[in-house]
């Protein structure tokens, strides 16, 4: 057992208890910040000015009747950039553009009085636009070889040599939306210029580091200039590790330049049509089984609709390309990715962050085959689970394959599956108008961010004289629990009772150069770093305790605040009394903690390496019921086992769990962003960019029996107190949510129907593969027995070369 | 007539006229509305007062994060009732008893509901969370909710074992928890203790509905005493705006910066708020809430009961009224199809009195209507007696909480196998909700046979003129409307048997 993963006696990670702020949520009590600015003292409202176009050169800007407004204060445009006009790292997305690039795309900002006047004001900015053809859709920007960025290629094996052994060939198409992160807090920022021209920026930012970068390169100034606080988001999912910048920048901006204080914040209009969503996806794809019904080989070229800009888009495709197979060995790969640039949001980081998109290709492809097969899909997924180190297509073992094939057990056991199967069969016999059926996908998913280098995190732990610990890590809160877990990882780790501990508001002044959190690594590298700075610390203090115990320090114990050795009589000490003889022999009490993860490498340009630090894995089985007559549908049960390590914090593992699972049970079946293909003059608007259009899961989404298991002995080697991540991977297992749609709406037509489902799942969608399952019309875009080769990339195609390699290839890394 | 102002001026142009307003009673202290203009709702009002709990998520209705508690007319005794705060002006609260998130609790001394909410994992970002308590609290302080310990098969699992109706909960959206550890909460619930001083409030009518007139950034906000009145107002200024629960206008003013330059509060006009069952007729009060009508009809309507869970929210449920539903016009308003098969007229009345129209006859075109600009919509009356077989289709992509694509009513009737009455309504299909009239014809005098119903399928396919849109395509809404009468007699079979 690793030091990191080995946890004392009757440690306090491991207990089930309430998120650390709780009593604060339901009292109305914890602030976010917008709440800030009732405490904030005249401050100015920023309102954007949005382009009505989704593609036009800006050819005139006329600010006079928007100054003339009441309460107007300023017009903040391109002018006003004393730095670099430009919201991120790739230098591909001006602040103030004079280019809109898409419906939505904020020109300049009017400063006011009022939200009223500030609304006012940028009512009366007059903007010329010149307009220019817009693609909408990624067939669209398809067809005019309009992409971005890389084109990277995952290969495996021989890809001919495996179609041609195949007793089974498919080849189809598949096309699915993507997803708008809906965190009921929408972007906000709240900007002052403190003392001695020190900016300071409240954001609601999952990356407080990055944040700060970007407002101190808009601003022209030093990291050293700039301060960005988190106090907590009202969620995030992804949607706030690189769209708050540009907004904390204009929120600055403006303070410096009015000398105000600035709030900005994206109303749910403003936020829906102006930031970035999860990535839909395009796939071309062929694959071929062998007689026992084994992939043999996959080739598929998958297109991540980018939208404007390249955003995270390159490691979201990369990580797509990681997930295609999901947890099945396909001996013989070629997957090529690219990224369309169309006239929308610049799509962006999501939980998941383009694993589901990949997974959703191969559950797509195994659910549609499956009848064609002749086999049962439980059984087509279950025979092709990987088996334990066989590898990866991009040649990392699958260590704990065996976890999937024990949680597939465990989950057919606890689900009562053999049992329910019957009862569904059954109750299809005697129902002609509403249909059952019960599916069970499984989830391996990657733990670490693909760029090596995200892969570090620090902390600084402060005690007090009076025996009070503070600390500080560079993870943000946005309700997935991580500061409760610090906390637990902080008082395991000294040796005190939960009480004695408390988190300070995540600060780019307390710990620099922090990595996003994001990729579900919150827990894993913030938690490595609290705990080294906690154990340098209980290092000190138990030589302290030694010399009054006279024992080795080793032989010294701290617990639940008590301090005692091994071999002494001599009564324990209270950790303050501990504490304060530190103090007086002038034992530094506070540590800076820092962790990387070991054992990471990836080669990006070849797509090739071990780019993660161990797998989650889960197994999912979904019942739901559905109606004939109109398609609607109702999930009944879901029981899932997954394996989180050894829980940190168990109430909060199963919350993200559960979670998860509903998020992705909304992409995959509810949530629908539809975008204005017409060529009205409205083109390229997003048409559902309200909560009345855009439907989230609601309670009645909720399964109604909802069953969720840790996997047993599931304790991992390599993260802290044997945890694993938790924050995505739990969303995927919610593709069985839509194969057992699928499987129902098969049930309408003959025994071995293959039904093509859109996707997300609406009822219509379900509707629709009701009637073509009755037909047994399985769709056109799906060839059986013969394949068309999917597009292959030019021989130019760009390589991946994320901008942090780039640098860190520069400085000789 | 809704009309968008110039909004210049806004904020730094207003001037405080009018009388003085009745403090609200914000969490047992007195709260001037002094700086509450027409338009501000009462959610920007709290948030301005410091009071930060509640929450803005989406300033339409849409996610509850704005929940709060305002003490409503029961009887003669009153009820929490959770409303949304994005959507009612600020003004339409004076005098009343207005509870938030922070009112119920502190982190010292949590109330039950919040102990539930933080114990079980009910919160993880938590800003769903104040309105999430505020909702809950209202279900929990619910008079008539009783323990059963084995709710009724077919409940679907929407009634907890303490009573606990989860509906109550299906105006408020979670992006983090999945809703489990929610429900759990919920369910968890005691009984109010016998010294609850919430659940003593309840004992007490509402303080009376004050005459208030107030005049700030250019607008007027007028709750007046009586119909006369209100009927005189609207006739004064063709662009006044009569608001009721403001689960519409709420959202256009929010939305759209819908602006007028008089605001008319109906919501407790006395004229407007009630309820009688007679012989020939049931007589429904334009400004009666969704809520009340549900609590006071107890049944007594099936179609009705079958409309209200499915139309909108708790939240909105306890603001929207039918005179609104009619009052927009709108298409796709789910109370049209229902009326419509009940066979109902609306009661208008304008400066020159009275008068009843079928409402079949009341809708002329898209968002228009036989009502005169000086009319207000005081009732609906539904004859007896009712058909005996009656149905409700929504089709939409949310079962909770979502606006139609389609809308189908049934109400039919039965002699000796021959169908001898029938009542169609449809919403979502053409510019206007309409009757099915010849699906009506081709059904009334025919045997109720699964032939006779496939043949009125393929008539009742035919009505209307469905167009596509971004809930659903035309394709589809014609498809539910060939599919509708097929599934209700299905139903019909079902019920027959199990009868
Ligand atoms: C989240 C949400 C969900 C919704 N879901 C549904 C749904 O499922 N089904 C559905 O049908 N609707 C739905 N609605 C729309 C709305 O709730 C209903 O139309 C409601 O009945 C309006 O009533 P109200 O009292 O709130 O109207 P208000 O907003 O007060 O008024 C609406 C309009 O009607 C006029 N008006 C009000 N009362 C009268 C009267 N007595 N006489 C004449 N005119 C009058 C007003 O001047 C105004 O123009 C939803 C709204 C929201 C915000
Ligand atoms: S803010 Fe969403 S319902 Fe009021
Ligand atoms: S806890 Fe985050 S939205 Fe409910």
């Amino acid at each position: 057992m690793s030091n990191l993963s080995q946890r004392p006696a009757n440690p306090v990670v491991g207990q089930a208890i309430p998120h650390e702020a709780a009593s604060l949520h339901v009292t109305g009590r914890a602030l976010y910040t917008d709440d800030l600015v009732q405490r904030t003292r005249d401050v100015l409202h920023a309102w954007p000015v949005q382009s009505p176009h989704a593609h036009a050169h800006v050819t005139g800007l006329r600010l006079d009747d928007a100054l003339a407004t009441p309460g107007v204060v300023r017009v903040l445009t391109a002018d006003d950039v004393p730095g670099v006009n430009d919201a991120g790292v790739k230098h591909d997305e001006p602040l103030f553009p004079t280019e809109a690039m898409y419906v939505g795309h904020a020109i300049c900002w009017v400063l006011a009085e009022t939200l009223e006047a500030a609304r006012a004001g940028a009512a009366a900015v007059e903007v010329d636009y010149a307009p220019l053809p817009a693609l909408v859709t990624v067939r669209e920007a398809i067809a005019a070889g309009s992409f971005q960025g890389a084109q990277p290629t995952l290969e495996r094996g021989d890809i001919e040599a495996g179609f041609d052994s195949a007793t089974m060939v498919f080849s189809g198409e598949f096309e699915f939306k993507g997803q708008e992160h809906f965190y009921l807090e929408t972007h906000c920022a709240l900007a002052l210029v403190d003392e001695n021209q020190q900016i300071f920026v409240q954001s609601s930012t999952q990356h407080p580091s990055e944040t700060q970068e970007i407002v101190a390169h808009v601003l022209g100034l030093a990291s050293h200039e700039v301060t960005v606080q988190c106090l907590r988001m009202g969620g995030g999912f992804g949607g706030k590790e690189m769209q708050p910048h540009g907004l904390a920048a204009i929120a600055a901006l403006g303070a410096t330049l009015t000398g105000r204080p600035v709030r900005l914040r994206l109303n749910r209009t403003l936020d829906m049509t102006m930031t970035g969503k999860r990535h839909g996806f395009h796939s071309d794809w062929r694959v071929a089984f062998d007689d026992d019904n084994r992939l043999v080989a996959l080739d598929t070229t998958i297109t991540a609709d980018g939208g404007w800009s390249l955003d995270l888009s390159e490691p979201v495709l990369a990580r797509a390309l990681c997930h295609i197979e999901n947890s099945y060995y396909i001996p013989n790969v070629r997957v090529n990715g690219r990224i369309a640039k169309s006239n929308k949001t610049s799509q962006t980081a999501f939980r998941g962050f383009g694993g589901p998109q990949g997974m959703a290709v191969i559950e797509d492809i195994l659910g549609r085959c499956a009848p064609l097969l002749g086999i049962d899909a439980a059984e087509l997924r279950h025979r092709n689970l990987y088996q334990k180190d066989q590898e990866t297509p991009y040649g990392q073992p699958v260590e704990q394959a065996d976890r999937l094939h024990r949680a597939w057990g465990q989950l057919t056991e606890s689900g009562d599956l053999e049992r329910r199967r019957a009862e569904i069969a059954e109750f299809n016999r005697t129902h002609s108008d509403r249909k059952r059926a019960l599916a069970i996908t499984p989830v391996k998913f990657g733990i670490s961010f693909n760029l090596t280098a995200f892969n570090q995190g620090g902390a600084l732990v402060l005690i007090y004289k009076d025996g009070s610990v503070l600390i500080n890590h560079g993870g943000t809160e946005m309700g997935q629990g991580l500061h409760t877990k610090m906390l637990q990882v902080a008082a395991t780790a000294l040796g005190v009772p939960l009480s004695t501990v408390r988190l300070a508001p995540t600060r780019t002044d307390k710990v620099p150069n922090t990595s996003a959190t994001a990729a579900s690594s919150g827990a894993d590298l913030n938690g490595g770093a609290v705990k080294n700075a906690c154990e340098q610390l209980r290092e000190r203090l138990a030589t302290v305790a030694s010399q009054h115990f006279g024992v080795h320090p080793s032989d010294v114990r701290i617990e639940a605040g008590r301090v005692s050795a091994i071999g002494s009589n001599a009564d324990p000490l209270a950790w303050t009394d501990l504490v304060q003889r530190a103090y007086f022999q002038r034992v530094q009490l506070s540590a800076a903690g820092y962790y990387r993860t070991e054992g990471l490498h990836w080669d990006s340009a070849a797509m090739r390496g071990c780019p993660f630090k161990y797998f989650a894995h889960g197994v999912a089985a979904t019942e739901v019921e559905v109606d004939g007559f109109t398609g609607a549908y109702r999930t009944r049960r879901v029981d899932i086992v997954h394996d989180v390590g050894d829980s940190l914090s168990p109430l909060v593992d199963i919350g993200q769990i559960e979670g998860g699972f509903v998020q992705g049970a909304g992409w995959l079946t509810l949530e629908e962003l539809v975008w204005d293909e017409s060529d009205r003059p409205t083109r390229g608007r997003l048409q559902t960019q309200a909560a009345s259009t855009y439907k989230l899961p609601s309670f009645s989404e909720m399964p109604p029996d909802f069953r969720v298991a840790l996997l047993e002995q599931a304790e991992e080697e390599g993260a802290v107190y044997g945890s694993k991540a938790v924050g995505e991977p739990p969303l995927m297992l919610a593709f069985s949510v839509r194969e057992a749609l699928r499987q129902a709406a098969a049930e309408f037509g003959r025994p071995g129907t293959s039904v093509p489902l859109a996707m997300p799942a609406t009822p219509e969608a379900v509707f629709w593969a009701i009637e073509a399952a009755r037909t047994g019309a399985f769709g056109d875009d799906l060839l059986v027995g013969e394949t068309t080769l999917p597009p292959q990339p030019p021989a130019d195609a760009p390589h991946m070369h994320p901008e942090s390699e780039r640098l860190a290839a520069d400085a000789g890394v | 007539m809704r009309n968008t102002i110039d909004e210049r001026g806004g904020d730094t142009a207003r001037q405080l006229e009018g009388g003085p307003r009745m403090p609200v009673n914000l969490n047992g202290v007195p709260a001037p509305l002094d700086d509450a203009d027409p338009h501000t709702n009462a959610l920007d009002w709290l948030r301005s007062r410091g009071l930060t709990g509640a929450k803005e998520g989406c300033a339409e209705g849409e996610c509850g994060a704005c929940s709060v508690l305002v003490r409503r007319p029961s009887g003669n005794r009153s009820t929490w009732t959770a409303i949304n705060a994005c959507l009612i002006p600020a003004l339409s609260l004076d005098g009343q008893d207005v509870v938030t998130s922070e009112g119920l609790g502190t982190p010292d001394d949590l109330h039950p509901v919040q102990q539930e909410m933080a114990v079980r994992g009910g919160s993880q970002c938590g800003y769903c969370t104040p309105g999430f308590v505020c909702s809950m609290a209202a279900e929990y302080y619910r008079e008539d909710r009783h323990a059963d310990p084995a709710p009724a098969a077919g409940d679907d699992g929407e009634h907890g074992p303490n009573g606990f109706d989860l509906h109550a909960l299906s105006g408020n959206l979670c992006r983090c928890t999945g809703y489990r550890p929610i429900r759990d909460a919920a369910y968890a619930l005691d009984s109010p203790a016998a010294d609850d001083e919430f659940a003593a409030r309840q004992a007490e009518p509402t303080p009376p509905a004050v005459a208030t007139r107030v005049t700030a950034a250019g607008a007027e906000f007028v709750r007046p005493q009586s119909l006369g009145e209100a009927v005189k107002l609207l006739g004064e200024t063709p662009d006044a705006q009569l608001v009721a629960g403001a689960t519409d206008w709420g959202v256009s003013v929010n939305l759209m910066r819908a602006r007028a330059p008089r605001l008319i509060a109906i919501d407790r006009l006395a004229e407007l708020r009630g309820l009688t069952v007679g012989d020939q007729v049931v007589t429904i009060g334009a400004a009666l809430t969704l809520s009340e009508i549900e609590r006071g009809l107890d049944g007594r309507i099936p179609l009705l009961a079958k409309l209200f869970p499915q139309f909108a929210s708790r939240l909105i449920r306890n603001g929207a009224t039918l005179g609104g539903n009619l009052g927009t016009g709108s298409p796709i308003g789910d109370s049209p199809p229902v009326l419509l098969a009940l066979e109902a007229e609306v009661v208008l009345t304008g400066q020159n009195g009275e008068r009843a129209v079928p409402l079949a006859d009341y809708f002329t075109g898209y968002r228009q209507s036989v009502r005169a600009a000086d009319e207000i919509i005081t009732a609906l009356r539904v004859p007896l007696p009712l058909a005996p077989h009656t149905a409700f289709h929504k089709i939409a992509k949310r079962r909770f909480d979502d606006i139609s694509s389609v809308a189908v009513a049934f109400a039919i009737d039965i002699e000796d196998g021959v169908v001898s009455r029938a009542a169609i309504g449809l919403g979502g299909v053409a510019a206007t909700p309409l009757r099915a009239r010849t699906t009506e014809a081709a059904l009334v005098g025919a045997p109720w046979t699964a032939e006779t119903v496939q043949t009125a399928a393929r008539t009742l396919a035919a009505e209307g003129t469905p167009m596509a849109d971004h809930r659903a395509s035309s394709d589809y809404r014609r498809a539910m409307l060939a599919t509708s009468l097929p599934k209700f007699f299905a139903q019909f079979e079902q019920e027959e048997t199990a009868r």
